[in-house]
């Protein structure tokens, strides 16, 4: 195996670890702050896919279709926060879990009812659809290059929001003590919401980003949301260090096991034993990653004890 | 106000004339919508045991369902084609003997069950809820990507098994076996609930603390239900798999697991009878809202959210008049 493909394959694990990044790093705000665990997070990511879609056939500019797909998903947050989730806060996960779910099966036949079952195709925008030529000579897709570094610009920008900016300041006070900063004045209803709208327009991003790529249907959210969900669990809760750590983790094993394993089994079996023992393998191995990890810290790699 | 326990002998009268009645009007569909409803009540029973007498909120119990519903399809379909399952180092053959395969799947979903829980249960709260979801998702994919047994296609199987003395091809008697095994289960489980170790198990969910210094093992409770709760529902995958004779990787995906959990808040946590009435309830609106408009899911979804937000408790909790389930 050639080392260019090596390293092509290398960026495609951080492209894809960098959108797990996306929607980890809004479950795990959101889990952090307010303490809720949110199904429909999948959803959000979703609509944010449609919604570019939609404003994509009807412009044709890609960067206004991005801005669609945050406001869109933004707005629906906000929306959802306010009518179902703000009622959740203080009730048992399960009825989080139930709750969410429910939100799911609204969401995704809405959007049936509203656009069809067939999937919608947003093009990558003509400027990106070539390739690059990297330092050494490796051809590299300019759109999925853009994708890391949108998706490197967002951490480094939400890292400054956390660590820097006021609102960061509350942030990280919630995710210490709820009842102490709602005693100390701040509005803690207006930061819920906030934050939510937050994390559900970081999980539009990444969908409008990730439709380029793959086609834009109902029901694309929901596996994405169980990785973002490993993630967590790998990188622990509510750290957003955590989530980036992990994201690139499993966006690396799960992209690097998918073409390896089924060459490392062909060096000791024949090809199609290989391949589909390989693949059967690599489906899994992001679990197996996440297993390892809780066996020796069950609380994820920088979770809180 | 009804009693809880005047309304479990009502609900089980009902599915039984349900199918009886249709029965005697010649209506197979009608009897086959009812043996649905009590496959997945069997399902909803297995996951009540770990999760309303545990608290150990599962989402990944499509998991135990998947691996049921595979070991019959594995067991029948090398039946089908009298190929062996595995030569070396001996020799073992399908089947196609419900008892028989009720046990392997039985077996299957307990191994599975303890090895997934032994992982799981280091974790807890929202941590297991997500951890559980994942691996039930881990054995979805593998489910697609092993080609032997369909792969994403599926499989079908042509003939239901067989039951000694029965015929399993007409739906009264594949209902009574069905029906049967499900109070079965459902005796089983009241045992354990009242029994000791269903108090300890009720006990580590309130207070684990207090569980460790009466000098029970929490850890060890919680393992021994999330693998009888895995093996109910391993069971109930092999019947379900026989009632469509045909297996598929979505017995394993996560929306089963939503679905399970979902009988279990229709009927009413932590009820006896909790799961069975939300299964009915469920095949009730998926038949009658299905009917009305092909986006039912919108419907299911208003429901439910109405539930979890108004009417804790479930219908046997809004019927009672008691929002709490006796434990």
């Amino acid at each position: 195996m050639s080392t260019v493909l090596i390293i092509e394959q290398i960026l495609n694990g951080l492209q894809f670890g960098v959108m797990l990044f996306l929607m980890a790093a809004g479950l795990t705000l959101i889990f952090g702050v307010m303490g809720l665990i949110n199904l429909a997070h999948g959803s959000l990511y979703m609509v944010g896919a449609f919604a570019a879609a939609a404003v994509a056939a009807s412009t044709g500019s890609f960067l206004l279709a991005l801005a669609a797909s945050l406001a869109a998903a933004a707005i629906v947050g906000a929306v959802v926060e306010l009518v179902v989730i703000r009622r959740l806060y203080d009730r048992d996960h399960l009825d989080q879990v139930l709750a969410t779910f429910a939100l799911i099966l609204i969401f995704s036949e809405s959007t049936r009812w509203l656009f069809g079952s067939f999937p919608l195709f947003l093009d990558v925008p003509k400027a990106l659809s070539g390739t690059v030529t990297l330092p050494g000579g490796i051809a590299y897709s300019s759109y999925r290059l853009m994708i890391i570094l949108v998706g490197v610009a967002v951490a480094i920008g939400l890292f400054l929001l956390i660590s820097k900016t006021r609102i960061g300041m509350r942030i990280r006070a919630g995710e210490n003590d709820r009842e102490m900063i709602g005693a100390l004045g701040v509005d803690i209803s207006k930061l819920y919401t906030l934050v939510f709208a937050l994390g559900a327009a970081l999980a539009g991003l990444s969908g409008a980003l990730v439709g380029a790529i793959q086609s834009v249907q109902v029901g694309m959210g929901e596996p994405v949301l169980i990785l973002a969900f490993v993630v967590i669990v790998i990188g622990g809760i509510g750290s957003i260090k955590g989530a980036l750590v992990g994201a690139l983790l499993v966006g690396l094993t799960d992209t690097l096991g998918r073409v390896m394993l089924p060459l490392f089994f062909a060096n000791f079996m024949e090809q199609s034993s290989a391949t589909s023992v390989g693949s059967s393998l690599a489906s899994m191995s992001i679990y197996i990653l996440m297993a390892a990890v809780l066996i020796f810290k069950p609380t994820g790699l920088f979770g809180r004890a | 106000m009804i009693s809880e326990r005047f309304l479990n002998y009502t609900v089980a009268l009902l599915i039984l004339g349900m199918a009886l009645g249709a029965w005697v009007m010649d209506e197979p569909f009608l009897i086959t919508l009812t043996t649905k409803a009590v496959i997945l009540a069997l399902a909803g029973v297995g996951l009540n045991l770990a999760l309303g007498q545990g608290g150990l909120i599962s989402l990944g119990h499509a998991a135990f369902f998947g691996l049921g519903g595979y070991a019959m399809g594995v067991l029948a379909s090398h039946a089908q084609n009298f190929t062996p399952i595995m030569e070396t180092p001996f020799l073992i053959e399908g089947t196609n003997s419900m008892p028989i395969i009720w046990l392997v799947a039985i077996v299957v979903s307990s191994f599975f069950a303890f090895v997934i829980g032994l992982f799981s249960l280091r974790t807890s709260g929202v941590y297991f809820i997500m951890v559980t979801l994942a691996f039930g998702q881990m054995l979805y994919y593998f489910s697609i990507s092993w080609p032997a047994y369909g792969g994403e296609d599926g499989l079908s199987i042509y003939v239901r098994n067989s039951f000694p003395g029965l015929n399993t091809l007409d739906p009264i008697q594949f209902f009574g076996i069905c029906f049967v095994v499900l109070m079965v289960v459902i005796y089983g489980v009241n045992r354990l609930t009242h029994s000791s170790f269903g108090l300890a198990l009720n006990g580590a969910r309130q207070n684990a603390q207090r569980i460790r210094t009466v000098g029970l093992n929490p850890f060890k409770i919680q393992l021994i239900a999330f693998t009888i709760s895995g093996a109910i529902t391993g069971l109930a995958g092999a019947l379900f798999a026989d009632l469509n004779r045909f297996i598929s990787p979505t017995m394993f995906s996560w929306q089963t697991s939503g679905e399970i959990m979902v009988f279990i808040i229709l009927g009413g946590v932590a009820r006896l009878y909790g799961p069975v009435v939300g299964a009915a309830l469920f095949i009730l609106l998926e038949h009658w809202l299905g009917g009305l408009s092909e986006f039912w899911h919108i419907y299911l979804g208003v429901i439910l959210l109405s539930v979890v937000l108004f009417a804790r408790g479930g219908l046997i909790g809004a019927l009672s008049k008691k929002e709490n389930a006796d434990a």
